[in-house]
């Protein structure tokens, strides 16, 4: 199949029969395989690796806390992405899988929010420390909530989706404008990037790189994380379309009857 | 443009008190911070250029909610949307009318408040510079903000939600000049950051308010 005839396919998915058809066909594999990866990830990690020499086991959080952070700024992409193609091609899926994916993204900022701050109690001797990274994310956060506010607020669904696409476009860009602002403003208890680093994965800089005795567990739940938010999002955008349809029945009943 | 410019400025003196309002809640939050952290001066000369920062953002965000609400409630935003004059030059001339009625005045009035904090003495130019350069920033942000909101009945509550987060690197970049500037150190990076902020977003954001307000009328 040429690559013109591939994107082709993937546009089909607009249509939101087929789009329902498929997803309800793939999901139980997302499902399965998102709680397998999390069940073994989190049971290795948690029980089969030892603790660490400085931290202890409280370096366990670990598994839960940076799948989770991934997931929420990775979230915030997706919604872009549908956003803008909803913008230029004004496929309802698009919108309405933006939609679905906001809350997932705001637990998912919770979920880390949360776990860093146990985490920290016990390492940095705090809850909370107006260090960058969490500062950004807090603001992330912010940003979820005024996101789903828009979404709730307006009545009309054509114009809720085109409103609150363009705040995720502009929202976007002022995200990471204060990301760097933050990084300005004050430095950092935080460690540097430690996971997905090309330097720290090729063992020239071991600095800061997290052992493969804590890698293998983790790269299994940020796995089990990605799929469990694609079973989501596809599960929530399922639903969005449903509501919509039941929607548009009552209305029709209500014109005719 | 400068019609509509004048005729934003008229009705911001003459009708409602708009204009007056967002300067006397800059005094009141002013006030209100010696009562609420306590009167030592030292203590106050050392949070006066963020709590002016702040006083005068919110009092920026005090009067957005007015700002296209009026016109979308008596027509006149449909007229100005039809007229020659394109929506991304009417939005700008929008907050430019918000900027000279809101945000020069707080800019003004900001040393006088900062006497009352204990500003000290080499903080009082930065902190003008800083607000003045910061200000028009945040009417653009503002404007932007309204635009989202103009259709919705309860809209006041949901623009403070959605423009706050937006007012982040404006407020860490112009608090920090201002803050540097109050002890003496170099305000020369916040200060071009600020700036270049001010700048992207006049050039920048219009045309998302535009659009915004385009989807709005529909």
């Amino acid at each position: 199949m040429s690559i013109a005839a591939k994107a082709n396919a993937l546009w089909e998915y607009a249509n939101p029969r087929k789009f329902l058809a498929t997803s309800e066909r793939v999901m139980p594999f997302f499902w399965i395989t998102s709680i397998a990866c999390i069940v073994v990830g989190l049971t290795w990690g948690f029980f089969f690796t030892p603790d660490d020499y400085k931290q202890g086991s409280t370096v366990k959080i670990i598994y839960l806390h940076v799948p989770a952070a991934l997931m929420a700024i990775n979230c915030w992409l997706m919604m872009l992405a549908t956003s803008l193609v909803w913008l230029v091609r004004r496929h309802h899926v698009s919108a309405l899988a933006a939609r679905a994916a906001a809350p997932i993204g705001i637990v998912m900022t919770l979920i880390a929010l949360a776990t860093g701050a146990i985490w920290g109690q016990p390492m940095w001797g705090t809850w909370w420390a107006w260090d960058p990274r969490l500062t950004s994310f807090l603001i992330l956060f912010l940003f979820y909530l005024g996101y789903v506010a828009l979404w709730e607020a307006i009545e009309d669904p054509d114009t809720a989706a085109d409103l609150t696409s363009v705040l995720c476009l502009v929202g976007s860009v002022f995200a990471i404008l204060s990301r760097y602002a933050v990084n300005f403003w004050n430095q950092g208890l935080h460690q540097g990037a430690s996971v997905m680093r090309a330097a720290a994965i090729t063992g020239a800089d071991t600095e800061e790189k997290v052992s493969n005795i804590y890698f293998y567990p983790l790269l299994l739940c940020i796995i089990g994380f990605v799929l469990l938010f694609i079973a989501l999002v596809l599960y929530r955008t399922g639903t969005e379309i449903r509501a919509r349809r039941i929607k548009a029945l009552l209305a029709r009943e209500r014109v005719n009857g | 443009m400068i019609a509509l410019l004048l005729r934003d400025l008229k009705l911001a003196f003459r009708a409602g008190g708009g204009f007056g309002l967002g300067l006397a809640f800059f005094l009141i939050v002013t006030v209100l911070v010696p009562f609420s952290v306590g009167p030592q001066s030292s203590l106050l000369s050392t949070i006066a250029p963020g709590v002016l920062w702040l006083g005068a953002l919110l009092a920026c965000l005090l009067s957005l909610d007015r700002l296209l609400a009026l016109d979308w409630e008596d027509g006149s935003l449909d007229l100005l949307a039809t007229a020659p004059l394109p929506l991304e030059a009417v939005v700008t001339i929008k907050a430019l009318a918000h900027w000279l009625t809101t945000g020069l005045p707080l800019v003004l009035a900001a040393p006088f408040l900062g006497v009352l904090l204990n500003l000290p003495v080499p903080g009082f130019s930065w902190l003008v510079i800083s607000l003045l350069i910061g200000t028009p920033a945040m009417s653009v942000i503002g404007t932007f903000g309204a635009a989202l909101t103009v259709g919705l009945k309860r809209g006041g509550l949901l623009l403070s939600l959605l423009v706050l987060p937006l007012y982040v690197p404006t407020l860490i970049f112009g608090a920090e000049v201002a803050r540097r500037g109050a002890t003496g150190m170099e305000t020369q990076t916040p200060l071009l950051m600020l700036a270049g902020i001010t700048a992207a977003t006049i050039a920048l954001l219009p045309f998302a308010s535009a659009a915004v307000l385009r989807i709005n009328l529909r």
